[in-house]
């Protein structure tokens, strides 16, 4: 008899693995049956996830974070023990503004695009108006990595352009609409916006954190305890899908399940590009492979490590303008439970880091890391303006930034 | 109290209003379109805000309460901490609700429980259609059954359903998947 769990998700590219986890029968291995709950808002996830309308959600890895600081509301404690997967998004700006910072169809230097758009928000700071933003959520990678790349280029994400939130579908009505100039968001929806030709993609955030940390599986505190049995099997499945999803083999098959009215609803081969780090960045325009834009396997991807938690929570005090705070630093790192990782794959042969934490984007070759078990590669993890986040050193860090 | 019903089905909103207006000095305030929403809230500035669990805006909307934590009139979701088991009802019934700094619990509850009962009558009347609708189907479908014997057979109407359901009853089905049964034949036999 297969155990049930009911796991809650947006229609993203980053909604894969347990999807292809049930799809493909790995769920059925480890003893579980999956059942899908789709959402478009993620306030709406949320409230599923805390009232037990599902058991496990497909969260934003900071809206885990501030839903356990309790951030915009009283504070429930979540715990996640699996993530995703890292990066997949990207900026794309209006067409009309990248061809002015961004002449050719190309993913550029980010440095150098930065230094561009600056121009372009302060000359439109001086017509009396702002450059504006699309994000998915305040407490998104989307937003923390366009403010981090804008900062780093000079200009000011709360004074020198203005930064909205706008849901993942809406996203090329938006830029349609000229409603917001540019947006970060997940897949499909860059490349819906492109083929709409309302939008050209500039920058993957690959290009911003070359392992930013994406998506997590979330689950409440006490049903990740009730259900520790369960959750542990589910690791093991979607690591199993992780595998199967990475192959190019079985790229176009997972391409046309992803797209089923079900799951993501959309078009298929829209969808392959994503999962093929192949992007087609304007209309018409030839694919482009940026290879690791959406990293979901390989390097012990899915490894919730500490220090990720912990540099999202630095990027909460930044952009919420709040103090470090011992307690809430502590809270926020226990968010993520690399111990629930460990012990739902000790003894499979897969790979599992021996350090729970790392200095965030010291990484800048390839290097061997000690394990507990198996071998990995870290081939570079580092932010583009070269700096690096050590966990411990949270307040100097961010003394730091600008 | 000033109350804004946020739902892109406009005819659940208006049920929801319906219930509300029995209350005693409500203002109510219905927006079913999601492009002028932020500016609809800023105008209206409601003390309560009763949205769809599944509304496409919800991430805007607390994106601008976040934002209007700020203003003098701070508005946060409504989490009677005291109360968990309400809200459980309001979310599995399918409504969430924003309310503003300073409002008390018990101005707020009985609005809860209206909107609770009426999004729970939505769903129910929801269900009831879907059932007349599917009724209204398969009458359709035994009456070309009938048709179809009546045609091929040359028998009258009520010969033709008494056929229809002896067989049901010995094949332990209902009249309507017999029925279904003769319409595909006839189709796949080449009939119209």
């Amino acid at each position: 008899m297969s155990e049930q769990l009911t796991i809650g998700f947006l229609p993203l590219v980053d909604a894969c693995l347990p999807i292809l986890a049930q799809e493909h029968g790995f769920a059925e291995e480890e003893g579980l049956e999956l059942s899908f709950l789709r959402d478009v808002s993620w306030a709406t996830v949320l409230d599923r996830l805390l009232y037990g309308h599902s058991d496990a959600a497909h969260l934003l890895a900071p809206l885990a974070i501030a839903t356990t600081l309790g951030r915009g509301r009283p504070a429930q404690p979540l715990s996640a023990p699996f993530v995703l997967g890292l990066n997949g998004n990207a900026v794309t700006l209006r067409t009309g503004l990248a061809m002015r910072v961004a002449p050719e169809a190309a993913l550029g230097d980010p440095a150098e695009l930065g230094k561009a758009l600056a121009l372009e928000a302060r000359a439109r700071k001086a017509e009396g108006s702002l450059l504006r933003f699309g994000v998915v959520h305040r407490y998104s990678s989307h937003n923390y990595m366009l403010r981090y790349w804008l900062a780093a280029c000079g200009v000011r994400p709360d004074e020198d352009v203005e930064i909205v939130t706008i849901a993942p579908p809406f996203v090329a009505d938006a830029l349609a609409s000229g409603e917001i100039d540019g947006a970060c968001v997940g897949e499909p929806y860059s490349s819906v916006a492109v083929d709409r030709g309302v939008g050209r993609i500039v920058l993957a955030t690959a290009q911003i954190w070359r392992r930013g940390v994406e998506k997590v599986l979330a689950l409440r505190e006490s049903v990740l305890e009730e259900k520790r049995h369960q959750t542990e099997a589910l690791i093991r499945a979607m690591r199993k899908a992780g595998r199967h999803f990475v192959d190019p083999e079985n790229w176009e098959e997972n391409a046309r399940i992803l797209a089923r009215a079900d799951y993501l609803d959309g078009d298929p081969a829209q969808i392959l590009r994503a999962i093929s780090d192949r992007l087609v960045l304007e209309r018409g325009g030839a694919p482009v492979t940026y290879s690791d834009f959406m990293f979901q396997h390989n390097e012990a991807a899915n490894f919730p490590w500490v220090s990720q938690a912990q540099w999202l929570y630095s990027q909460l005090l930044r952009w919420d303008r709040i103090a470090f705070d011992p307690h809430e630093a502590e809270a926020a790192a226990r968010v993520f439970r690399p111990d629930v990782y460990r012990a739902a794959l000790r003894g499979t042969g897969d790979d599992l880091p021996g350090a729970n934490a790392k200095v965030e984007g010291g990484v800048t070759g390839p290097l061997a890391v000690g394990m507990e078990q198996g071998a990995i590669t870290l081939k570079g993890d580092t932010f583009f303006d070269g700096s690096s986040f050590d966990p411990d050193d949270i307040r100097q860090y961010l003394a730091r930034l600008p | 109290m000033r109350i804004a019903i946020v739902d892109e089905s406009a005819a659940r909103a208006s049920i929801i209003e319906e219930g509300l207006v029995e209350l005693h000095d409500c203002e109510i305030f219905v927006l079913t379109d999601r492009r002028a929403l932020l500016a609809e809230m800023a105008r209206i500035e409601p003390d309560i805000v009763l949205i769809d669990l599944g509304n496409p805006s919800r991430d805007v909307l607390e994106e601008y309460f976040a934002v209007s934590r700020a203003l003098a009139r701070p508005i946060a979701m409504f989490v009677d901490e005291s109360d968990d088991d309400a809200i459980a009802a309001s979310i599995d019934a399918g409504v969430s609700a924003y309310v503003v700094d300073g409002l008390a619990a018990n101005r707020i509850r009985p609005l809860i429980d209206v909107c609770v009962r009426r999004f729970n009558a939505f769903s129910r009347l929801q269900d009831e259609l879907a059932e007349a609708r599917g009724k209204l189907a398969e009458r359709d479908t035994v009456d070309r059954a009938k048709r179809i014997l009546m045609d091929s057979r040359g028998i009258s109407e009520p010969e033709a359903y008494r056929e229809l359901r002896s067989k049901a009853m010995q094949a332990s089905k209902r009249i309507v998947e017999i029925a279904e049964a003769v319409v595909t034949a006839h189709e796949l036999m080449g009939g119209k």
